[in-house]
């Protein structure tokens, strides 16, 4: 009874609003990122970028709902309920976390709302699970992995050791490596997640005499790894996804990571005009440099802003066909959507390098051109 | 697999077995002594972390970064014992959890405010940086083997204060009959704080000694926090010594359970699937451990008999 009661006031209350809505028109945009507790730097970045293009587009009619998931799924589940139910938001957006988003967004989606990816591009939801309000403005997950695999390859490794922690990400992160990698692999390593010390891998680093190290340990994980690694007196090259090396870690690492090549969709250095506007008043605003989480959450918002100046969202099939043509200037320079709505962009591979006492990376070359997702062969959309 | 591989990892997991010691000691004495279960141990090794990063940023000495971290861990831990332990010793250990996990909160969100969100840079210093060659041509990092050195020292000293002075005397009667020993005249409360500062610097040395090779951040404690209570329960709760024998035998077991079990299935199956089911049992090894010794004792290994 009480539930029928609930839907009932949820039908007059979203009927009520359809028409103090329709003179607003205002769009509303909820964030569930996190905020606090261990990974917070990447949603504090996503956030800061989100927030700068909002602020420098001057628009007042974005209304933008901020909060903090903890890093949990339950948390985020809850928040997205409550921002869908009684924030009435139209998108929503954020998320950093693969487990997190494939625990939100289907529920999202089926609900009508359009959701925005500024990080997590999980393989179910740009194969199978692909659905036209999901729009993911960062990477798939496999494709800073597939850069490495074309990277090592390129670069003439003959027998990599390669290593990710023990989850799904993980294993998305070697497959999307091996993809593109023709050589050998002298082993392939799955550590604890959020494991601290890795002297034990690091020893068998050693004996596989192995020409190169690829790696899969996103934020601390990957700090606590370089600094041991580079402690320990074994001098095998080792290339990483972005993850690692992000601007946000670096100062953690400090010199262990000098010289190590990495790859990533942006760096604070790619020659566009755009990019260049961008570092320089992220700078500004926030006195630090940008990492490529707040390059994507910056990117985020332009999609945004571009398909509300073109749509209006209470039209969704207009809304969508906006969004799909991403008709914005991404900071990553080339930029568009495959059939699974995420990006097909370049990949770059960059290297840590020192500027005074900061450091940061430096782009050496392009490894992908337009490179896709090889899932999207399975979205039926 | 080589001789030097397997020798390496034995020290790895030596290593990793006395830095464990380090916040095992300090939880053992605090639950032993006074009855307290505290969440928030996790909480002081993160102050230890953070302070060393902050003073050896501003300073560059690694050792005043070290005595930095061992101050603000100990402060840390008698304001936290005067300003809201004491008022649980009578309490159940219901509400001493929802406590001590409230301070681990506030620890947390406390310290992300003052430091920010970004992981700390916190380094090795130069003199302790590389790889020395021990007989038998084993590399192996010269920090590492120092972490030894001094974990297996601090152990000792622990032992000895323990065993031979007045205070160690005093702890011994505290875990036993503490109505008793305040009878006697001991001023319990201050025998409390002193516990509670002493577990609180070793957590916080451990914090600062570990962060140098791992990331300094908000939440670098808990996961520490699990291993301990794994440690005492193993070695007996307020035993020195069992927290001891417990953290170097979760540490063997977590370092070497990882490659020998994989190198063991990979004799009966193909490797990958070796890989994936190795790793998946390496990683409830300790707990395999801890369930095996509880059959077999208990109370722990060296826990006084219920």
């Amino acid at each position: 009874m009480k539930m029928g009661n609930f839907a009932l006031m949820g039908a007059i209350i979203s009927a009520i609003s359809v028409f103090s809505s329709a003179a607003a028109a205002d769009t509303k945009v909820g964030m569930i990122t996190t905020l606090s507790g261990g990974g917070a730097g990447l949603g504090i970045d996503v956030k800061d970028g989100f927030m700068l293009a909002i602020k420098q587009s001057g628009r007042s009619d974005i209304k933008v709902v901020i909060e903090d998931d903890q890093r949990k799924p339950d948390v985020a589940v809850q928040l997205a309920d409550k921002m869908i139910q009684s924030e009435k938001v139209d998108v929503l957006t954020g998320i950093i976390w693969s487990n997190l988003a494939m625990a939100v967004v289907p529920s999202v989606t089926t609900q009508g709302k359009i959701y925005l990816s500024p990080n997590a591009g999980p393989s179910p939801l740009a194969g199978k699970g692909c659905h036209p309000n999901y729009f993911n403005v960062a990477w798939q997950n496999d494709s800073l992995h597939n850069g490495g695999g074309a990277y090592a390859q390129s670069a003439g490794y003959k027998n990599v050791f390669i290593m990710a922690p023990n989850y799904p990400a993980g294993t998305d992160a070697l497959n999307g490596f091996k993809a593109l990698f023709e050589g050998d692999i002298a082993a392939e390593v799955y550590t604890k997640l959020g494991q601290t010390d890795y002297a034990a891998e690091i020893a068998q680093i050693r004996a596989s005499e192995a020409d190169a190290v690829y790696f899969f340990l996103p934020g601390g994980m990957g700090i606590s790894f370089l600094k041991q690694y580079s402690g320990s007196g074994v001098d095998i090259p080792v290339v990483g996804p972005a993850f690692s090396f992000d601007q946000g870690i670096l100062q953690a690492v400090g010199a262990a990571a000098l010289g190590v090549r990495n790859t990533s969709q942006w760096n604070k250095d790619l020659d566009t005009t755009t990019n260049k506007a961008f570092v320089k008043s992220f700078k500004a605003e926030y006195s630090r440099l940008p990492s490529l989480y707040a390059s994507q959450g910056f990117d985020t918002a332009n999609l945004l802003i571009s398909a509300i100046e073109a749509a209006d969202i209470s039209d969704i099939e207009a809304f969508r066909a906006a969004l799909k043509s991403a008709n914005f200037t991404s900071v990553r320079g080339d930029f568009k959507f495959g059939k699974n709505n995420h990006p097909i962009h370049d990949v770059y591979i960059r290297e840590v390098i020192q500027e005074g006492d900061i450091f940061t990376n430096k782009i050496i070359g392009k490894v992908l051109n337009d490179h896709g997702d090889p899932y999207s062969k399975d979205c039926k959309m | 697999m080589s001789i030097v591989l397997i020798a390496e990892q034995i020290l790895n997991g030596l290593q990793f077995g006395v830095m464990l010691f380090l916040m095992a000691a300090g939880l053992t004495l605090i639950f032993g002594v006074m009855g307290l279960i505290n969440l928030a141990h996790g909480s002081l090794y993160m102050i230890g972390a953070f302070a060393a990063a902050a003073v050896a940023s501003f300073t560059g000495s690694f050792i005043l970064a070290l005595i930095g971290a061992l101050t603000a861990a100990a402060i840390a831990g008698a304001m936290v014992e005067l300003l809201v332990i004491r008022r649980l010793y009578s309490k159940d250990h219901l509400d001493q959890v929802l406590a001590t996990f409230a301070l681990i909160l506030i620890f947390s969100e406390g310290t992300r405010w003052v430091f920010g969100s970004f992981p700390l840079f916190l380094d090795i210093p130069r003199y302790l940086s590389g790889s020395v060659e021990l007989p038998g041509s084993i590399q192996y990092p010269r920090y590492r083997l120092v972490l030894i050195a001094a974990g297996l020292l601090i152990a000792a000293g622990l032992g000895l204060l323990i065993t031979k002075t007045r205070l160690g005397i005093q702890i011994r009667a505290g875990e036993n009959d503490r109505e008793m020993i305040a009878a006697l005249g001991v001023d319990i409360s201050r025998l409390y704080t002193l516990v509670f500062a002493l577990g609180s610097a070793l957590a916080g040395l451990a914090g600062a000694l570990v962060g140098a090779i791992q990331s300094v951040q908000v939440g670098m404690g808990e996961p520490v926090l699990i291993l301990a209570f794994v440690v005492i329960v193993i070695g007996g709760i307020g035993s020195i010594k069992g927290a001891l024998i417990g953290a170097l035998l979760v540490g063997m077991t977590d370092t070497l359970g990882d490659i020998f079990l994989v190198e063991l299935l990979k004799l009966f199956t193909d490797p990958s699937t070796a890989t994936s089911i190795g790793s998946s049992i390496a990683s409830m090894a300790i707990y395999l451990l801890m369930g095996a010794v509880l059959v077999w004792r208990p109370s722990g290994l060296f826990g006084a008999s219920p």
